[in-house]
């Protein structure tokens, strides 16, 4: 097996390619049966929102040596006899009461009585109460700041790149980052929390950084080209994306390696729900990024290109060139 | 011993990096010892030192949104009256708009919540008594004695049935022992839920004067207006208001009756929230409805009475919107975790860096290392400042982005492996390699940084805290890229070890396969490093047009490549 650098010294030179310009139908293919797989997922499993967007109270009692859930609904139901509980376990001390709404006092008596009935302090017993337009306004807004950076990126790479195309190239990219990355969530049944629209929205940042990175080298590499260049404008993306390879494998491997360290220990511990949030999305996110970014957005920015008239004349010309070059051989 | 320009350069970076470093600890000494504002340590937002927030959502009677004047408005009643419970150390602030939050260390108890959610209530009242605020007497002993309990026995019904708020009926034996007994301070004390229709005792903002007051006579709806202005005649600052048609009517006949009486029953009391913002004696009968209020006001003053008594007016009321109580041992857990799987995040990338960049990893570990030094400095002072708190998103913002700064190292190192790879001597190539790397850092994490700042500015408090650290830490990432990671491999590259590209220095060309001939006709081959002072003035010097020429000949060499590998000829330069 070739050594890591061995694989980066081919990648660069161009002896060992990857087609991702090349085979860009297949990659398009997969793209958009996950990119539709990802929509029609929560049809089958409608999306799970936790009570920040549906409203409700929650309660955590923590530091407990017996975390018995039927003690729970129990003392709920002592104070709002037909109160819905939703009751989970957290960590191996800890116990996590969903309930309807409450009002305040009902709250205070709800909290009284689980100190009560689990022998704990009422200092231990953690309590929020959020209404349902809390989680609406968080996503609003969160939408806003999400079509507004999309709209400042797509002006600046215009501008840094010297073409929209690119710009389109990327959004597109990242928006199919997006979706993928919802579809997962849904699918593995997680809830959709504000902190996983933290989550959401640092992938959104962490994609376009990263396909900055991959297109900054295609537009040094199709820039300098110039007219004594043999290759055709695919093919000229395509080494670009194979010679960042390394970079994008070692970033990947990089930018997983904290946010698996606080999944891991955010899922075992107790009441740690905003870092596992946070990082299950990013952990997702950070690979569909990484895909994207040579799946979809480089082959996709080759595909609007190409067509140029200045661009196609020059690639045609090349072709023939290298066939006569074969030809008498 | 001449010093070469990437050299000095390089001393000179990383010298300003120490001054800026030096210059941030500074500044939070100064904030720690001088202004006693700093500490060592950020500042720990809710979730993590454990408290109570409550978002509340402010509403106007008519179900319109509150313009920005009312919510600031709300906010500074909202904030007398939680300092009013004795609670120290809370934090109310507004929110996209109609939100208030209010933060506070602890479990909230009951009344504190009630008195935060109480609708803003500006009542006028007449005075009927006012004192100095003392709650001791010096009596015939000498000694300073304090008022008694008001004792239970006490008559506490008036004697004669009271025909108007300024009627000294009201003030009974019990009413006036308490009075005297009544203590400004005392949080326990809470004249803001005081019932409408029986006399209040109740004390100044500043608590200089205590007053007893009549019944509510009108509220804060009939005040239609109430603005600062400059009294014509006496250029004096005045504070003018107007009352709407039934509020007219009815402060005509109170100024009938106060006009000309005896001081205090002259005084004329604004109440909001049961404390009084101003007691102005009647000096005419005002029938129009437009009374105005003179006094040793300046501009300032003025204006805060206006708007006291203009939004105060209005009766915004609140709705709790999302209320949280974490516990402190919760809290600190949390914290625990978070330190935790950053820690194991480092040791992670440390090793990773280490095996695929070798020495070099150390290059990366070392500018985190600086990285984690700045961030928590920035933070204290950012907490003392700003008022910044570290949340546990924050702290996710921290961990996340140990990986995003790896990868502008990543970025670096590949360019000069890429520069290397073309043949370069291994000087030439970190200063082309950061020529070339800089440019993407800089769009690619200008683009973060977007992000991050149109994420902080539309997003909510759990949002800003994360767009927050992720802003910082990238904007420190760029600093330390210039400043320390370019510098550091420039001082590198002249060591024996890495500039001799040795197998463990990660800057081998032999294992990076530098492939090319063709280059030799424009320098020296020069896998090892230039050895005098003018080679790699040479090295530093090819400039931007060589460089062009450079990659149309690395294209080259690249299809050469393709085409046929020429076994051997890869080392060819490494070996010379």
């Amino acid at each position: 097996m070739r050594s890591m650098s061995q694989l980066g010294n081919d990648l660069y030179t161009g002896k060992t390619s990857f087609p991702f310009v090349g085979r860009r139908r297949l990659w398009f293919l997969i793209a958009a049966l996950l990119v539709i797989g990802s929509v029609l997922v929560p049809l089958v499993r409608p999306i799970q929102f936790s009570i920040e967007f549906t409203g409700g109270s929650q309660f955590t009692v923590s530091s407990l040596s017996n975390p018995d859930q039927a003690l729970a609904t129990e003392a709920v139901q002592s104070v709002v006899p037909d109160a819905h509980t939703k009751v989970t376990t957290v960590g191996d001390s800890a116990v996590r009461v969903q309930t309807d709404q409450m009002s305040p006092d009902d709250t205070q008596a709800v909290t009284a009585a689980l100190a009560d009935i689990y022998g704990v302090d009422e200092s231990e017993v953690t309590s929020s109460f959020i209404g349902p337009s809390w989680g609406a306004d968080v996503t609003r807004q969160s939408l806003w700041g999400l079509a507004i950076f999309l709209a400042l990126t797509f002006l600046i790479l215009a501008l840094y790149f010297r073409t929209w195309k690119m710009s389109a190239a990327a959004i597109i990219g990242v928006v199919d980052v997006l979706i993928i990355t919802i579809g997962i969530y849904a699918l593995c049944g997680f809830e959709i929390s504000p902190a996983a629209v933290i989550g959401f929205l640092t992938i959104l940042a962490y994609s376009l950084y990263d396909t900055t990175v991959v297109f900054d080298k295609i537009r040094e590499n199709t820039q300098e080209d110039g007219e004594v260049s043999g290759r055709t404008f695919g093919e000229s993306v395509n080494l670009a994306v194979n010679q960042t390879l390394i970079r994008s494998i070692n970033t990947t491997v990089v930018a997983i390696l904290p946010v698996g360290a606080i999944l891991f220990i955010g899922a075992f511990a107790l009441g740690a729900q905003t870092l596992s949030d946070i990082s299950l999305s990013i952990f997702v996110g950070i690979i569909v990024a990484a895909y994207s970014t040579l799946f979809v957005a480089a082959p996709l920015y080759s595909l609007f290109r190409e067509n140029e008239p200045g661009l196609a004349e020059r690639d045609a010309r090349i072709l023939a060139a290298r066939e006569r070059a074969i030809a008498p051989a | 011993m001449a010093t070469s320009t990437p050299v000095r350069h390089a001393w000179r970076a990383l010298t300003a990096l120490l001054v800026i470093t030096a210059v941030l600890f500074g500044i939070n000494a100064l904030g720690v010892y001088v202004f006693k504002g700093s500490s060592w340590t950020p500042e720990l937002a809710l979730d993590l030192q454990g408290g109570t927030q409550i978002i509340l959502e402010a509403q106007t009677a008519d179900g319109t949104a509150p313009t920005s004047e009312q919510l600031d408005q709300a906010v500074t009643i909202i904030r007398q009256r939680v300092d009013a419970s004795g609670v120290g150390e809370a934090d109310v602030t507004t929110e996209g708009g109609k939100n208030i939050v209010v933060q506070i260390p602890g479990q909230a108890d009951e009344e504190t919540r009630q008195r935060i959610e109480a609708a803003a209530q500006l009542q006028l009242r007449a005075v009927l008594y006012a004192g100095a605020p003392a709650t001791t007497f010096v009596g015939e002993d000498g000694e300073e004695t304090p008022y008694p309990t008001p004792d239970p026995t006490l008559n506490s019904t008036p004697t004669a049935s009271p025909t108007n708020g300024s009627d000294p009926a009201w003030i009974t034996d019990a009413l006036y022992a308490e009075y005297l007994a009544y203590d400004c301070t005392d949080p326990a004390n809470d004249p803001a839920s005081a019932p409408e229709d029986e006399p209040l005792i109740t004390c100044d903002a500043d608590n200089t004067v205590k007053y007893i007051l009549g019944p509510v006579e009108l509220d804060g709806t009939s005040i239609t207006d109430a603005s600062a202005g400059l009294e014509q005649t006496s250029g004096q600052w005045v504070v003018n208001i107007k009352f709407d048609d039934a509020g007219t009517k009815t402060f005509g006949k109170i100024s009938e009756r106060l006009y000309g009486a005896e001081a205090p029953l002259n005084q004329f009391a604004f109440v909001l929230d049961g404390s009084v913002l101003s007691a102005p004696s009647m000096n005419a009968i005002i029938l129009g409805g437009n009374p105005s209020i003179s006094g040793s006001f300046t501009q300032e003053t003025a204006q805060a009475l206006g708007d006291q008594l203009k939004y105060g007016a209005l009766p915004l009321s609140f709705e709790v919107v999302s209320s949280d109580t974490i516990s402190a041992t919760l809290g600190s857990q949390q914290l625990q975790i978070g330190l935790i799987a950053g820690l194991i995040g480092l040791v992670l990338v440390a090793i990773y860096s280490l095996i695929s960049y070798r020495a070099l990893g150390f290059v990366i570990i070392a500018s985190l290392a600086v990285m984690g030094i700045l961030t928590y400095v920035m933070l204290c002072i950012l907490g003392w400042r700003l008022g910044f708190r570290l949340s546990l998103a924050g702290v996710a913002g921290l961990i996340v982005t140990i990986g995003f700064t790896a990868d502008s190292f990543i970025v670096y190192f590949e360019r000069i492996r890429d520069e290397l790879r073309d043949g370069k001597s291994i000087t030439g190539a970190v200063e082309d390699g950061w020529g070339r790397a800089k440019r993407t850092i800089y769009i690619s994490k200008s683009i973060n940084i977007l992000a991050a700042v149109v994420l902080y500015i539309l997003a909510d408090a759990t949002v800003k805290g994360f767009a927050f650290t992720l802003g910082l830490t990238t904007a420190l990432d760029i600093l330390i890229f210039i400043l320390f990671t370019h510098p550091v491999m420039q001082l590198l590259a002249r060591t024996r070890f890495f500039g001799s590209g040795h197998p463990l220095s990660g800057l081998d060309p032999t294992a990076l396969g530098a492939v090319y001939r063709g280059r030799a006709q424009f320098r020296a081959p020069s896998a090892a490093a230039p050895k005098t002072a003018a080679e790699r003035r040479n090295a530093k010097s090819r400039g931007e047009a060589e460089r062009r020429q450079t990659i149309a000949e690395r294209k080259q060499a690249a299809l050469a490549a393709t085409d046929a590998p020429k076994p051997g000829s890869k080392t060819q330069e490494g070996e010379d």
